[in-house]
């Protein structure tokens, strides 16, 4: 047998010494099941179908499932803190910081302040996730100590709600397990951003973040949400975001990430009610030996919903992206208007993209459109910009940024538009040139 | 200007132009006329240094420099201009910052200040206006969803901000409307002075009457087999290419 320490096992061992000092008790049951779940499990493998192109041999090093010993006061805060109006929730290390947190009315709970009646939401919530493809997801539910409920009323105009998860040196070599859960009451209106960073002065180590993000958008309720993954080169993040839309609802999601040692984002959408739509955007960047993945899954159960899903990645050095998009149509889904674009630049000749579009249709009466593409920087482009004294640096610079920038153009949200363009610049900057 | 001497050209192996020979003084237009596939196209994206159009023999003077010791951005800011027959659609870059990017360019290699946003502006609004595009253009893509027409304005758009020595125009009166030609050969006009040369690359002599040049050659099968004044443009609107064949005089 091989030495190879099991993440997973010593993850169950981790999640049974929460049992002795919780504040959560009343999730006992639930953590418990997930132990039961696991039971014997391993890592996945290139021969499991959900991780056939992820590099998971950094979870290998052992002794990596413990909780971080005496996590950091307090962190440098991103500029967006400042930049964008609303409540904010300051999570370093996992732990809620009062002190940099800026929150205003009842509608966020902590899970060990949640009355019975939250914690039966929590709960249900909880229990309702898919797991089946990534069990990483039942990791991090068996290691669920803490995590927020946010409950959005109709007729209440909210401010917007930005979570940071900031990672410093003091989780470095351990694990940080999170929980998000948003339900917006029938007809509410909301902005959730997820913010994920690492505090500037972490200098080596890898830390590994878990979080699951569970959005039970009401009737004719509206979500605007953001989700952005910019931690260092060094972190490892399995992510979880499932968005239920009930009838008539709307959901307008955008997704950003650099690449890290590990990087997995899942993306579930279910439309369980007729005429919800679902428009999801997202950008990736890897660079380096920089792993990023993205694996969505849209699913259409009701007639009526429409969805409209656009992914583009931009790859260098020697990284490695991955994007799974699928779309799945139920026998009932009679109308529905699905498209799904996934467009990928390879900036070098090692970069690698592993893009697969599933359509599972069932339904006879649908209009489904999808398309991948991978491609080299366009040569007549570059001679374009060249022949107007560009010089080729600048050019490549600029017909990256063009790529990606659609995408970032759209969000209406000057602040966080206004956060994230220098920092692509100088990603690109750095990808581009090297 | 320029001074083009027994030039050979590939594209692909396959050997286009066949010993051409040229020579543009400041301030002269010469128009180059000639059948599909006789290497109009070709001359253009050699003379501005494409990838894949090989020069196989032959040189090329450009203010007395080898344009084939520069690469195309340094042609560009030493002051060639090809305005292409196909614009290329580049979205997620604006006009705006593609003009200020090749005006920053062009003036840091002449050793210039770099333009301050308000004149840069205010220039770029005056050029819109002076090819009959509305400002809403600057902040689009480039050429991005543009009709042909407006592509083409575009192009004359961007000769007019950065005020090349040597403008090669390549066809850029085919899929035109009269009122689009119009302006574009306005911008052209307006262009014109003793020290700015043209090379207009055309199928038809029906741009030549609102650019009128001072010489036109036709060139066939990678050469240049006759040349005269403007009135030989008439000549062979009237006669065809056909023509040449049967008084072959290169």
């Amino acid at each position: 047998m091989s030495t190879t320490h099991n993440y997973i096992q010593e993850s169950i061992e981790l999640s049974e010494a929460l049992e002795n000092n919780s504040p959560t008790a009343w999730l006992s049951d639930f953590r418990k099941m997930q132990r039961i779940k696991l039971e014997g499990a391993t890592v996945p493998t290139r021969t499991t179908e959900h991780f056939k192109y992820n590099n998971l041999t950094a979870l290998n090093q052992g002794g990596l499932a413990k909780f971080p010993e005496s996590p950091a006061v307090s962190a440098e805060l991103p500029s967006l803190v400042s930049s964008l109006e609303g409540d904010t929730i300051v999570l370093i290390d996992g732990r809620f910081d009062s002190s940099s947190s800026k929150i205003s009315g009842s509608h966020l709970v902590a899970f060990h302040e949640a009355n019975e009646d939250q914690q039966k939401t929590i709960k249900d919530a909880l229990s309702r996730q898919n797991f089946a493809k990534n069990i990483f997801n039942r990791v991090n539910a068996g290691l669920t100590h803490s995590g927020w409920l946010v409950e959005f009323n109709k007729s209440v105009d909210y401010r917007p709600l930005h979570i940071v998860h900031i990672t410093t040196q003091a989780a470095v070599d351990s694990v940080i397990n999170e929980q998000l859960i948003v339900k917006l009451n029938s007809m509410a209106e909301a902005t959730v951003i997820e913010h994920f960073v690492s505090d500037n002065n972490i200098k080596s180590g890898k830390t590994i973040s878990h979080q699951s993000a569970h959005f039970d958008i009401g009737d004719a309720a509206n979500l605007q949400h953001y989700r952005l993954h910019l931690e260092h080169s060094a972190h490892i993040h399995f992510g979880q975001c499932t968005f239920w839309l009930n009838r008539d609802s709307q959901l307008n999601s955008f997704h950003l990430a650099t690449g890290g040692i590990i990087k997995r984002i899942d993306l579930d959408v279910i439309h369980q009610s007729n005429g919800s739509h679902a428009e999801i955007n997202g950008v990736y960047l890897a660079a380096d030996k920089q792993q990023v993945d993205y694996h969505t899954n849209v699913e259409h159960r009701t007639p009526h919903c429409t969805t409209q899903e656009v992914f583009r990645g931009l790859i260098g050095g020697e990284a490695k992206a991955v994007f799974n998009g699928r779309i799945h149509i139920y026998p009932d889904a009679q109308k529905t208007l699905a498209e799904l674009s996934n467009k990928n630049l390879l900036l070098s000749n090692k970069a690698e993209i592993d893009t697969k579009p599933e359509l599972e249709i069932y339904a006879d009466d649908v209009r489904c459109a999808h398309g991948a593409t991978i491609s080299q920087m366009d040569s007549t482009a570059m001679f374009y910009l060249t022949s107007r004294g560009i010089p080729k640096e600048k050019a490549k610079l600029m017909l990256s940024f063009g790529f990606v920038n659609e995408l970032i153009n759209n969000i209406n949200n000057d602040a966080i538009v206004d956060y994230l363009q220098p920092l692509l610049t100088q990603f690109f900057k750095q990808t581009v040139t090297e | 200007m320029l001074n083009i001497k027994n030039l050979h050209a590939a594209v692909e192996d396959k050997t286009i132009l066949k010993g051409l020979n040229l020579e543009i003084k400041p301030g002269e237009v010469h128009a180059i006329m000639g059948p599909n596939g006789a290497g109009k196209s070709t001359l253009g994206n050699v003379l501005a240094g494409r990838e894949g159009y090989e020069r196989t023999n032959g040189e090329v003077l450009f203010n007395e420099k080898d344009i084939f010791e520069m690469d195309p951005e340094e042609r560009a800011a030493e002051g060639m201009f090809l305005a292409f027959q196909y614009p290329v659609e580049i979205p997620g870059v604006s006009n705006l910052e593609f003009l200020k990017a090749s005006l920053d360019a062009i003036r840091k290699y002449n050793n210039q200040p770099e333009l301050d946003a308000v004149s840069f502006m205010k220039m770029a609004r005056e050029t819109c206006k002076a090819v009959n595009l509305d400002q809403s253009f600057l902040k689009r893509g480039v050429n991005e969803g543009f009709s042909g027409g407006e592509k083409k304005r575009n192009e004359i758009m961007q000769m007019m901000l950065l005020q090349p020595k040597l403008c090669i125009l390549d066809e850029t009166d085919s899929g035109l409307d009269i009122d689009a030609l119009q302006v574009v050969a306005k911008g052209v006009n307006d262009l014109r002075d003793s020290n700015r040369s043209f090379v207009v690359v055309t199928h038809y002599q029906r741009l030549l009457d609102y650019i009128v040049p001072d010489y036109v050659h036709v060139l066939a099968d990678g050469k240049i087999v006759k040349s005269g004044g403007k009135e030989l443009a008439h000549e062979l609107e009237d006669k065809g290419y056909g023509w040449l064949d049967n008084n072959e005089v290169a």
